[in-house]
């Protein structure tokens, strides 16, 4: 950085220096001779080799704040993917169930913290907790058993320090199954909080 | 409109009594046990009519089939074939004193039901006689008098008095059954007559609508709709357009209106844990029933109203539990298996049907109120959910994939003649039985 500023100042002062130095010499020299000429010719022919010398320097400059900005705007770009990519997982990701059960295992513990970690960085969101059961069993009772399913990754992320006004949540019991299938697969996927943001 | 005619029709009906006194039976005709074992052989001749009038032949050609499809229905009779029969119908004496009751009994009926059709000023007039070829008595009289296109009516009337007759309970003939069915791509409810028949769609939410469940007047339909995007009951009447909610936050699932009662209870959430609530016809939390953490789910009332029946997980998988509202006692009912659910207490009061679950399928048991074996209806054919009982605790509908899609199903309390009940685009859940309603 220091370095640039020094280069900077010396394009604007051997310029000027050379140009006092003309000057000064034409105020004392009245009468034209050749060999002044030549002088003068090589002082023009120097300065403008330093004008040239200067430009480049000034286009490599620029070159390199180009190359700088867009380093930056790829960087924002990468963040800006990140933030989308966090944003997808916390919103695809969903925390599953063993059968006839609410209770939240290791995995989806885990994953609860990774979606309160997300939910720290973005204070405005407010998210709907879907739970969700697989099509066994009877529709009322999954009805109940998938509002039981929301609370407890509610109450987890409450328990994280997330706010209780920012999750609400509903049941779908088995109405909604992702998976159409009819297989311990296809059940497995079904038996799910969804994450869904308001 | 063709209900509003017939309310005009059926004070007529019910007044045009014949003469004759109805002779109450004396001895039991249906095996209690189980009277769908031993089905009773009836003989059911065409109705007679002056052969010179098209419209009175045609009008006693149709009631001698509906009625006999009626009495089908019920499960009790089996019918004579009429091309054994020893007496030609449009020839033979209807009235009790000219009954050949030997030519009968030779042919192995036991009951004997005749009729006789005549067009008079433009009504019809429908003379229905029940017989009991054995004792060689008449058990029924009726004359009913309507328009040609009442047979549908007078079918079920008279069919009400058979059944009325031979087992002491007046049937299910003014009966309804509302469901819910997905054939317009969302779950809908939907209502059709007892028999499947005159199909109609109750809700148009283009939402996901379950549960419903009649008030004891049939004039309310109780259910869950997500119309309002969370799971929310709404108690609608069935033909005005008048509807009330509950002002609760959080799940409302699966009302029952408590019998005789303008009250229904429920299970809602906004406690922030599941439990069964005693409500308003309009809405209105009167108190709370059940108290335990965990789900409380599918309140289903005993027929005097002062028991309730509930699924609950308290004991770590779903099981019946009976509450009862007088001693404030809760006391397990089921312990064979590991789900046990949608339990549905007989009008008749002796037995709870529910469904229970064995290796992923789901089949339709019954068990005493006061605890017991419990017995199994279906079996081996896909699984059966949600059964509902005929008002007089007869017969059961219920909900069967054994045909692939789910579909709603017929059968006895006990099990036998399960057959299809009616056929629809889309798949059907969630059946319920309404009470016998006279003023629709």
């Amino acid at each position: 950085m220091k370095r640039k500023w020094i280069i900077l100042a010396m394009l604007f002062v051997i310029p000027a220096m050379l140009f006092s130095v003309s000057c000064a010499k034409k105020a004392v020299m009245t009468e034209p001779s050749t060999t002044d000429t030549s002088a003068a010719d090589e002082a023009a022919r120097k300065a403008e080799l330093e004008k040239k010398q200067a430009m480049e320097r000034q286009k490599q400059l620029e070159e390199e704040r180009l190359a700088a900005e867009r380093a930056e705007k790829l960087k924002a770009e990468a963040m800006q993917r990140d933030m989308m990519m966090s944003k997808n997982r916390f919103l695809n990701e969903n925390i599953h169930f063993a059968f006839d059960s609410a209770t939240l295992d290791n995995q989806a513990q885990e994953l609860l913290k990774q979606k309160a970690m997300w939910l720290r960085d973005f204070p405005d969101a407010k998210v709907v907790i879907e739970g969700h059961c697989d099509e066994r069993g009877t529709n009322a009772y999954n009805l109940a058993l998938g509002e039981r399913r929301a609370e407890s990754a509610k109450a987890f992320l409450v328990n994280l320090g997330i706010s209780g006004a920012r999750l609400t949540t509903i049941s779908y019991g088995e109405e909604k199954p992702l998976d159409l299938g009819h297989n311990e697969e296809a059940w497995a996927k079904n038996r799910r909080d969804a994450f869904v943001l308001e | 409109m063709i209900r509003r005619r017939l309310m005009l029709v059926m004070p007529v009906l019910l007044c045009m009594l014949l003469p004759w006194p109805v002779v109450a039976a004396q001895y039991n005709y249906i095996d209690i046990s189980n009277p769908f074992l031993r089905k009773t052989p009836i003989a059911v001749p065409s109705f007679k009519a002056d052969a010179q009038n098209p419209s009175a032949m045609a009008a006693a050609k149709a009631a001698s089939e509906l009625l006999k499809f009626y009495l089908d229905f019920t499960g009790y009779f089996t019918f004579s074939d009429p091309t054994a029969f020893l007496e030609d119908p449009q020839k033979m004496d209807i009235t009790g004193s000219g009954i050949r009751y030997r030519n009968w009994t030779a042919i192995g009926a036991e009951l004997l039901v005749t009729g006789g059709v005549e067009i008079r000023d433009g009504n019809t007039e429908f003379e229905l006689r029940l017989f009991d070829t054995v004792k060689e008595k008449m058990l029924v009289g009726k004359r009913y008098r309507g328009s040609p296109e009442d047979d549908r009516q007078v079918a079920r009337r008279f069919c009400s008095e058979v059944v009325f007759a031979i087992t002491g309970s007046r049937g299910f003939f003014d009966s309804k059954i509302a469901f819910v069915s997905n054939g317009s791509g969302h779950k809908e409810i939907f209502v059709c007559e007892f028999d499947g028949s005159n199909i109609s769609q109750f809700t148009h939410h283009n939402s996901i609508s379950l549960f419903p469940d009649w008030s004891s007047d049939g004039r309310w339909i109780a259910y869950t709709t997500y119309a309002d995007k969370s799971p929310r009951i709404r108690i609608q009447h069935v033909s005005e357009n008048r509807a009330a909610r509950i002002d609760k936050p959080g799940l409302q699932a699966a009302p029952a209106w408590v019998p005789g009662k303008f009250e229904l209870a429920a299970s809602l959430s906004f406690s922030g844990d599941q439990e069964i609530y005693l409500l308003t016809g309009n809405g209105k939390v009167i108190k709370r029933l059940t108290s335990s953490m965990g789900i409380d789910v599918e309140p289903s009332w005993s027929p005097d109203g002062k028991r309730m029946v509930f699924v609950s997980n308290r004991s770590g998988t779903p099981q019946l539990f009976i509450y009862d509202t007088v001693s404030n006692r809760v006391q397990r009912l089921t312990f064979e298996g590991r789900y046990n659910t949608q339990p549905s207490w007989s009008p008749k009061g002796d037995r709870i049907a529910y469904s229970a679950m064995e290796n992923g399928v789901i089949d339709i048991f019954t068990i005493n109120p006061e605890g017991g074996e419990p017995v199994q209806l279906t079996e081996n054919q896909g699984s059966n959910e949600a059964p509902t009982w005929a008002p007089d605790g007869s017969l059961i509908v219920f909900s069967s994939t054994r045909e692939g899609k789910s579909r709603l199903y017929v059968m006895t309390a006990y099990g036998t003649d399960q057959r299809r009940l009616l056929t629809l685009p889309g798949e059907q859940s969630n059946p319920k039985w309404s009470p016998n309603i006279l003023n629709p």
